[in-house]
């Protein structure tokens, strides 16, 4: 029988835990402890449910409700000079809570200070754009979308941005396997050669570290090779090393290996 | 019309019109002065643009995903991989957001060498920045000198570490190699006569008239575009804007050097082009002051390369081999990778294009449970659909070319 592997999470995982390990925790310091973060915080408190809030390395850390975020991100903004949006995005907590985090990390430039508003979404809920403050959104919203498959609501072009617009999946999912799903596999091959090529060419190989041993083609029989398509039966003869154009014409002509001079020091 | 079909689009590199005259010019994504894989779909009104459109993910490589599938060492070579003009800043940002982390201590002689890598790099793609850009605009001239001098840069970094384009020259915790014999003669002969090499370029370009006409008032970015489109960097810095992390967040000993961080109002085309002129001299100045730093380093006979933290970075070398407690820690640290706390981190670095980030969130894992890399041009690339509207089709040219976007780090 095949050994169960999740499906939630299909990352990499770490071939060996020890049981009784337990992770140290980044610290956390109370707001308290830093002034110019306590006071922008009485202010947001003032004005919106705040569920938590730290400092951590040197930055606050703000949990909101996720329908409150235009209104913080404005206030923000306006009242408490965070000026510049740096980044936004999302993390995938589907497999533990089936909900998304979302993060805005933002600027102050007259204040020195960086904080990161923080908000839970449910899957296939979408989120206020805040396109209309920052203009940076625009693009971080479409990359969100593009890579979680997460809308904004009230985006002018919500459309994928790395990825080809006819793609299907979203490739930053845990869910998504490193090397593609099997519509990326054929996506090239239909889209080039049409789906009636499907059998001729066969899916692509997207792993890139993947080394077939038996493979006749590749480099892995390397001093070995043979022609394309030969069967393998393990007699195959030693090929002398030669440098050869597919064609059969020697690049290099009367390359004799044993006479070549081997040059080691680079400065000769 | 052209006939479509599954090789060729109908959409690609074509001009049609339409009723209200309005044509629609695709600009790359193979154009040269695109300095990469970009694609703007322009609307035009004559010849001038009405709106822009920059087509980005021809060079997108999913490092994000990538990441949450590799220890932390594994990731250092593939930052390389984003802003390739610089690469040893990558590292570096890369390096920084772990190390603040995992909370080590950098030893100091291993932070001037970084202060070397990170200056000597920021040299780098300004020069090439302003090599490409003239060439762009027809300066054959100085984008053979901008490479000249480039190309000596490259020889001091390939001597350090081997490489001339993906460093991969700085690791967590330190650096792997100390400075070769000569590192430091041979910068000192280059930042001799370098000063008159910048002083040469301005000269060719300064009261160009040319090169004036492709530049002043052109492409104007205000001070509310710059800070709402998340510019920074020089981009953000010719609009007025006095911010430099290495000044305002001074990591590394950047707290330690003295240098000016040159500002305009003015926003065009030609104040970023002085901005860069006027860092490549800060750059200069600052490298002159680290060598005297690493000759003190070596005076004091500080030998230490790498932080000393056996829960998540390997013993010295010498360790290794004779202590057997060393040896058992690198095995693990290799094969297994370092675990880091509980918690997350975002760290800014001036990267020679502006504010690089490094958002990771560990989950206590040998792999980051995400990593978000915040490039720099790719919200200079995103500012182009704004600024490009009004101007002429030659000045998308010396628009792209002043907003020194790599493709690199905008498609990650």
């Amino acid at each position: 029988m095949r050994t169960y592997k999740p499906k939630d999470n299909v990352q990499a995982k770490p071939y060996y835990t020890d049981r009784f390990y337990v992770s140290p925790q980044v610290p956390k310091q109370d707001v308290s402890s830093d002034e110019v973060f306590a006071s922008d915080l009485t202010v947001l408190k003032e004005n919106f449910t705040i569920h938590d809030a730290y400092i951590q390395i040197g930055q606050m850390v703000v949990y909101i409700n996720a329908s409150d975020n235009y209104k913080v991100l404005k206030l923000l903004r306006d009242k408490l000079d965070y000026t510049q949006l740096s980044e936004m995005s999302a993390i995938d907590w589907l497999a533990k809570q089936n909900q998304f985090e979302i993060f805005y990390q933002l600027l102050s430039m007259e204040k020195r200070k960086r904080i990161r508003i923080k908000c839970f979404i449910d899957k296939d809920e979408a989120i206020n754009s805040v396109e209309k403050l920052f203009r940076s959104a625009d693009w971080s919203e479409r990359e969100m979308y593009d890579m979680f498959g997460i809308k904004a609501n009230n985006h002018p072009f919500l459309k994928r941005i790395l990825m080809p617009y006819d793609w299907e999946g979203y490739p930053l999912l845990k869910t998504y396997p490193l090397e593609g799903d099997e519509f990326a596999a054929w996506y090239e091959v239909d889209k080039i050669y049409g789906k009636e090529a499907r059998e001729i060419i066969g899916p692509e190989i997207r792993d890139t570290a993947r080394v077939d041993r038996y493979d006749s083609e590749r480099f892995a029989r390397l001093g070995h090779e043979v022609p394309k398509g030969t069967k393998i039966t393990g007699n195959e003869q030693k090929q002398p090393l030669a440098y050869q154009e597919e064609g059969g014409v020697f690049m290099i002509d009367k390359f004799d290996e044993n006479k070549s001079i081997i040059i080691t020091d680079r400065d000769r | 019309m052209q006939q479509p079909n599954r090789l060729r689009p109908f959409f690609e590199n074509i001009t049609f019109e339409r009723e209200d005259n309005e044509a629609i010019l695709n600009f790359g994504p193979q154009h040269p002065s695109s300095h990469g894989q970009l694609r703007l779909m322009l609307h035009l009104q004559q010849e001038m643009i009405t709106k822009a459109h920059p087509d980005i993910g021809y060079l997108h490589r999913g490092m994000e995903k990538m990441a949450e599938n590799m220890i932390y060492n594994e990731f250092m070579p593939t930052t390389d991989r984003m802003d390739y003009i610089a690469s040893s800043s990558n590292n570096y940002g890369f390096a920084l957001a772990v190390e603040k982390l995992i909370d080590v201590k950098v030893p100091r002689r291993a932070k001037v060498i970084r202060m070397l890598l990170l200056e000597i790099n920021r040299l780098m793609s300004h020069l090439f920045w302003l090599a490409t850009t003239a060439l762009d605009i027809g300066a054959m001239t100085v984008f053979l000198y901008g490479f000249r001098e480039r190309e000596y840069l490259m020889d001091l970094i390939e001597d350090y570490c081997g490489a001339r384009l993906t460093h991969a020259a700085i690791r967590i915790g330190g650096v792997p190699l100390d400075l070769p014999d000569n590192f430091i003669a041979n910068l000192r002969k280059f930042l001799a006569k370098f000063p008159q090499d910048i002083k040469d370029y301005e000269d060719l370009l300064d009261k160009n008239r040319i090169w004036l006409m492709r530049m002043e008032n052109v492409g104007v970015l205000s001070k509310e575009m710059a800070l709402s489109w998340g510019c920074t960097g020089p981009m953000l810095r010719a609009s007025g804007i006095a911010w430099d992390i290495r000044k305002e967040e001074p990591y590394e000993l950047y707290d330690e050097v003295d240098f000016k961080v040159p500002v305009s109002d003015k926003g065009d085309n030609y104040a970023r082009y002085r901005i860069y002129m006027q860092e490549m001299r800060q750059s200069a100045h600052i490298l002159e002051q680290v060598a005297d730093m690493y000759d003190k380093v070596v005076k004091d006979n500080d030998t230490a390369l790498m932080a000393h933290s056996p829960r998540y970075i390997s013993a010295p070398k010498i360790d290794i081999m004779t202590q057997n407690y060393s040896l058992m820690q690198h095995f693990v640290l290799i094969t297994q990778g370092m675990r880091p706390p509980v918690g997350e981190v975002y760290v800014a670095t001036e990267s020679p294009k502006g504010e690089l980030g490094f958002y990771i969130n560990s989950q206590g894992g040998p792999y980051p449970y995400r990593l978000k890399l915040r490039a720099p041009s790719f919200w200079h690339t995103g500012v182009l659909t704004d600024l490009l509207p009004g101007h002429y089709i030659p000045d998308v040219v010396s628009i792209i070319g002043t907003t020194n976007i790599v493709f690199g780090e905008v498609d990650r």
